[in-house]
């Protein structure tokens, strides 16, 4: 039997953010190996971006989510790596972008990536105006994304004050046609959302997470870093411990995705 | 060709079809103000930007990094069109100069990303608020809804603003304060010019010492003694002498609080009441240290800044404990005044408690969150006494390696600041904090407001673990209370230090020797490095972005000598600086006062005394504030601050597993009721520590490893009355904490949180905060307070007795009364054993603990959160004779009380598991939902929907 390939990961951080270590964790839950890489000794060296198969932008306040968030690492991306990140995409390899990693991708353009690194779309100020920390229901669409199979719904939380998913109807309609939209908002029974908090900013047709058209390059707001451990789910205590957490497997999917891709 | 250097502004604002949340926050707080006729508010973000840039490079700037492409649009030159029709009055706000706007670093990194150039940056928010504001409301709408005058302008109109105000330069002069010889009415008067803070005795010490060396202080000098004499720093009344009923108190603190700990040996405390935390073992490789700090004069001028400054000050603590924790759960205590409080009972000078609550929520939101670090567990509490005072309590737990826990500077060891730089923000703080605030204190103290940068203290705290880990350093504190003088004073007591403080990077030029000796600015870290390994630990701060500069270097003299650009401006005996404050004395009396009892009768039917209990504004749901913090990051949580079927039910202590893949967890909870001490400071104390461990109790913590932290907020202990109630409470702190055994391991207080009004002064009720943290054996035997399933058993664990006094209850009826909750020290431990085994055999589905408003809000708590009904009677409840009154037992705040489920089939283990405590069914948990109770006559006493409850205990705080 020959030994399971070896699926290296980089955990980018930089000043604020603070997801960085559970996201880590995850991964190595998932049979991956990680580094945590602060974003400035990529500048230095993009080429070491090269040894990894998926590059992951984890939560957070990347610079404190001045102007708005993720805008300045977005801009930072564009500007002094984006060469990197270009022949990162060429090679398929894949991304994830979770919570402010996501914001992060959509700023700079790299999602949807309909257009070569073109804001299509946004997100900004859930409708209720504040910051909101709860657990929601996700269903897995029948999208083209590595990350995440058709059915596997998910239960996680958010944690946000800007996940609101903003664009024009012709981008919503492309995503929809190119099954670029990968996690919706839903009710308990993973059927549509009926508003807030089913769907808690206000995001448009309940987008929580979209894709690439190639469905390597994968952002979502909730956090599947935060339930992995069967302790994480709100209810355990009176829904009893369940195997794992729901999002492990995002982890375990690019994990597999890596190593069946070769 | 060199592009000239200009000043642009640029405007941005939202698209009128998406919703603007901060103009809407704006109309909010104007609908506080009842102003007629504001229709909407819109903000527009304005930034003023310095720099060698060029019409296509500034569009480039607003339109690629200013302005959200999808949701906003801008104006890069003059101001942009209004985003909704219609007449509106426009404001400008700006911070002053020199205060502190994370924002303007941000936008300069940006533009220097673009491969531009921008020297310098003023950001500004300008409201168009739409209705037509007299000139007299539109000034009111400024002053009360949009900005606050402590650190900030408003500019009414479309006027300009200046880009980058110049600050004036500073031209050295040695000042020296003439002490020498004067009049003891001089001194007293140099102290209060001074804002030393230092009464006439230690002023005359002081003048004693300088009489010795035959010269006048230097100015720097002088400010540095008073901050390290100050009450915040050296809590000189606590280990002062009093005189108490007939005898003297020698160090109050030393005789109750750490005596207890002493006398307790528990060989899990590791260090306690040495360094900036406490700290408790935790495993074989990790220990824990938790600190809970105050910051209420702060945050009574500015919520905002004060209460994130005040979190921001907390996480610097077990930062800056042993060799530096990674800081892994924030904990909150507030105190406002009621939010309803007409405008008229708000006294000069003071915020209303709905903005200043609104401002430190928010304050403590945007530096928690931007930390990364989970804010899992708090209380609010209102009383009308705290309107000119509010307490903000922050409280950080950090998780450290057992090798990292010892510290030390060596003489030859630099001095190096780590982090932000220094401005002339925070002057004053030691000492302001412990004075009376008055309705000046808004104008004459705007100097010790500030605002944080937790970006800043991020990178700080990413890189210190970093060089922590590699043990490039030997020693490390925060910069808090009394800045660099404090910080650099207590590293270096033992050894002596030598200062050059045109080193110290500074924000912005023009501050004095002395400014930038006691400034406290935020976000910095002093370390000690050896030599040798200062090119190792610059790289690592210059990697990440973080300034660090070697400012001086220990020495073996004992002296502390400072100099400005070579001149001497200091030279101190370290010996004299820690060792010279005077022993202060002071008289304490306590009298037990008589309160009016309610002479209420019994009533049928308590269930809308219920609904107005559960949602009075002590007891009624948080979740407002709780959704607002983050109370997930790090990955770690096990149980949250909401619980329950739907998620919103009202947890007991908060539960994290903080290393990953290991079960082992750690309770966090506080105890807190201001209404005991009305009555008798004693069973204040006692009630707040029972209350502290039977929530870790409740969840599954091993009773035998709780550790836990004082905080007394207090008014003017000058005053006798004052500090004898401060000895009653520090008394049974001695008490209850020696029979529970539980240590306490760290403390602080605030004293003089009064406010003066003329010649009146409102003090707050004495406030103790006990705060608690124990050790979960394994987190998979924890147990929540929501009600599980239909059919099992509900036990109340503990023995109710008369004792309504300073109860919810009362203060429903509009009372205080006189016999309030007492600790029984010898039934207490025992029931907390029982307990804890009974859950750590799996015996227990979920359990409460009886707080506010007694067994009959704890259970409906417990009802509603589990979406299920209850069928109790008061009758079995166990209690002596003379309680003979539904009310008394449903109401009562007895303590070490529990309401505990049980499944059908355990019951009988679970009985034996509790023999020899006080214990009875009291009923069951039922499918309808409805909460019923049957009274001691038999008949229907409470029958409501939990919908109903759950709506009465949720609204009141929906904002």
């Amino acid at each position: 039997m020959s030994r399971a390939r070896e699926v290296r990961v980089c955990v980018l951080r930089t000043a604020g953010t603070n997801c960085d270590y559970e996201t880590a964790y995850a991964f190595e839950k998932a049979g991956a190996r990680v580094e945590r890489l602060h974003v400035n000794r990529l500048a230095e060296k993009p080429a070491a971006l090269d040894r990894f198969h998926i590059l992951a932008l984890p939560g957070g306040f990347s610079y404190g989510d001045d102007i708005a968030s993720g805008k300045v690492l977005a801009n930072e991306l564009r500007h002094r790596l984006e060469e990197a990140i270009r022949r990162f995409q060429r090679d398929g390899r894949l991304m994830i972008g979770i919570c402010n990693g996501f914001q992060v991708l959509v700023k700079a353009g790299l999602l949807p990536g309909l257009k070569d690194m073109q804001t299509q779309a946004t997100l900004t100020n859930n409708d209720r105006g504040r910051f909101d920390d709860r657990w929601i229901n996700l269903r897995a669409e029948d999208s083209v994304c590595a990350f995440l199979r058709p059915g596997e719904n998910l239960y996680l939380p958010i944690a946000h004050g800007e996940g609101k998913f903003v664009a024009d109807k012709t981008v919503l309609a492309e995503l929809r046609t190119r099954r670029m939209v990968v996690v919706r908002y839903a009710a308990p029974d993973y059927g549509p959302a009926r508003g807030f908090p089913e769907n808690p900013n206000g995001s448009l047709d309940d987008i929580a997470g979209i894709c690439d058209p190639t469905g390597r390059i994968f952002g979502l707001m909730p956090h599947p870093e935060r339930h992995v451990e069967p302790t994480h789910h709100p209810r355990w205590t009176r829904e009893g411990l369940q195997a794992e957490g729901d999002g492990l497997k995002v982890f375990r999917n690019a994990v597999s995705f890596v190593r069946r891709d070769g | 060709m060199k592009t000239p250097t200009r000043e642009w502004r640029i405007e941005v604002a939202v698209r009128p079809e998406y919703p603007d949340p901060d103009g809407h926050g704006a109309l909010d707080s104007i609908a506080d103000l009842h102003i007629a006729g504001i229709k909407d508010v819109r903000l527009v973000n304005v930034y003023l930007i310095t720099g060698p840039l060029t019409p296509p490079q500034i569009e480039r700037v607003a339109s690629k990094l200013l302005a959200d492409p999808v949701t906003q649009y801008y104006a890069a030159r003059g101001p942009i069109a209004p985003p909704l029709k219609g007449r509106h009055a426009v404001a400008q706000v700006f911070r002053k100069p020199g205060v502190m706007d994370p924002v303007e670093a941000s936008v300069r990194k940006g533009i220097a990303d673009m491969g531009l150039r921008a020297d310098a940056v003023r950001t500004g928010r300008k409201f168009l608020i739409y209705g037509a504001p007299t000139k007299t409301e539109l000034r009111l709408i400024c002053d009360e809804a949009l900005h606050n005058a402590a650190i900030e302008d408003v500019f009414i109109g479309d006027v300009e603003i200046p880009h980058s105000p110049a600050a004036p330069e500073y031209k050295f002069q040695r000042r020296e304060v003439a002490l020498l010889g004067v009049s003891d009415a001089r001194l007293m008067q140099i102290s209060k010019e001074w804002t030393l803070s230092l009464n006439l005795e230690e002023m005359r010490a002081v003048q004693r010492h300088f009489a010795e060396q035959e010269r006048n202080p230097t100015d720097v000098e002088l400010e540095s003694i008073a901050q390290t004499w100050s009450e915040h720093c050296v809590h000189k009344t606590l280990r002062g002498k009093i005189e108490f009923e007939g005898r003297v108190i020698d160090n109050l603190l030393k005789t109750t609080i750490f005596a207890a700990t002493a006398e307790m040996k528990k060989p899990w405390c590791v260090s306690v009441f040495r360094d900036n935390a406490g700290v408790i073992r935790f495993d074989a490789r990790h220990n824990v240290c938790f600190k809970v700090e105050t910051h209420n004069h702060p945050s009574a001028i500015e919520p905002y800044g004060g209460a994130g400054t005040g979190i921001g000050g907390v996480i610097r603590d077990p930062l800056g404990t042993g060799l530096g924790a990674k800081p892994i759960l924030n904990t909150d205590v507030f105190c406002f005044g009621p939010p309803d409080l007409p405008l008229n009972r708000v006294p000069p000078g003071a915020l209303h408690p709905k903005r200043v609550m609104k401002g430190v929520v928010a304050g403590v939101r945007d530096y928690g969150n931007r930390m990364g670090i989970p804010t899992a567990n708090g209380a609010v509490l209102f009383d009308e006494r705290y309107v000119g005072n509010p307490l903000v309590y922050c409280g950080n737990v950090g998780l450290i390696p057992r090798d990292k826990c010892r510290k030390g500077a060596r003489s030859g060891d630099l001095v190096l600041v780590v982090g932000g730089r220094t401005g002339r923000d925070g002057i004053h703080g030691a000492t302001f904090s412990s004075v009376e605030l008055t309705e000046e204190s808004e104008v004459v103290s705007s100097g010790a407001v500030q605002i944080g940068n937790a970006i800043e203290e991020k990178r700080v705290t990413d890189t210190i673990l970093q060089a922590r880990d590699k043990g490039l350093y030997t020693c490390i504190t925060d910069c808090g209370a009394g800045g660099l003088s404090s910080a650099v004073g207590e590293m270096g007591a033992e050894l002596g230090a030598e200062v050059h403080l045109d080193r110290v990077p500074l924000k912005y030029q023009g501050l004095s020797y002395a400014e930038i000796w006691i400034s406290e600015a935020q976000e910095r870290m002093v370390l000690s490095v050896p030599p040798k390994n200062l090119k190792a630990i610059m790289k690592i701060f210059r990697g990440e972005n973080v300034e660090a500069t070697v400012i001086g270097r220990f020495m073996r003299d004992r002296r502390l000598r400072l100099f400005y650009h070579g001149h001497p401006v200091a030279d101190l005996s370290m010996d004299f600086l820690h060792e010279g404050v005077p022993r202060l004395v002071r008289r304490a009396t306590w009298q037990k006062q008589s309160h009016l009892e309610p002479k209420a009768k019994e009533r049928a039917e308590y269930g809308a005394v219920l609904q107005a209990l559960l949602g009075a504004w002590n007891i009624c749901s948080k979740e407002w504030i709780i959704r607002q913090y983050d109370h997930e990051v790090q990955g770690a949580s096990v149980l949250k601050p909401l619980v329950g079927a739907a998620n919103d039910g009202p947890g007991d202590a908060a539960v994290i597993a903080p290393v990953y893949g290991s079960r082992r967890g750690l309770a966090v909870a506080n105890g807190i009721n201001p209404r005991y001490g009305d009555i008798d400071p004693y069973a204040m104390a006692a009630s707040a520590i029972d209350e502290a461990v039977r929530q870790i109790i409740s969840v599954g913590g091993a009773p035998d490893r709780i550790a836990l932290l004082d905080n007394f907020c207090w008014g003017n202990t000058d005053k006798p009355d004052r500090l004898g109630s401060l000895v009653k409470a520090a008394q049974a702190c001695y008490d209850i904490a020696k029979a529970y055994g539980t240590p306490f391991i760290s403390g602080k207080d605030s004293l003089n949180n009064e406010f003066r009004v003329g010649d009146r002064t409102i003090a707050i009720p004495p406030t103790l905060l006990i705060s608690a943290i124990g050790i979960v054996e394994d987190v998979r035997r924890c147990v929540s307070m929501d009600a599980k399933r239909a059919g099992n058993i509900l036990y109340i664990v503990g023995t109710t007795y008369a004792e309504l006094g300073g109860s919810h209850y009362y203060a429903h009826l509009g009372y205080l009364g006189n016999a309030c909750p007492i600790v029984r020290p010898t039934e207490a431990p025992a029931t907390f054993r029982a307990l804890a085994a009974a859950i750590a055999r799996g015996l227990v589905r979920a359990c409460h603990d009886c707080s506010e408003g007694g067994l009959a809000v704890a259970a409906a708590e417990m009802a509603f959160a589990g979406g299920l009904g209850m069928d109790l009677y008061t009758m079995t409840a166990p209690r002596p004779a003379e309680v003979d009154r539904d009310d008394t037992i449903l109401f009562s705040e007895s303590n070490s009380r529990f309401l505990v489920e049980v499944e059908p089939e355990r019951t009988d283990a679970f009985e034996a598991a509790l023999k020899g405590v006080a214990c009875a069914p009291l009923g069951r948990i039922t499918a309808e939902p409805v909460f019923h109770v049957r009274g001691l006559k038999g008949r229907t006493i409470i029958r409501e929907n939990i919908a109903a409850l759950k709506e009465a205990w949720q609204k009141t705080l929906r904002w």
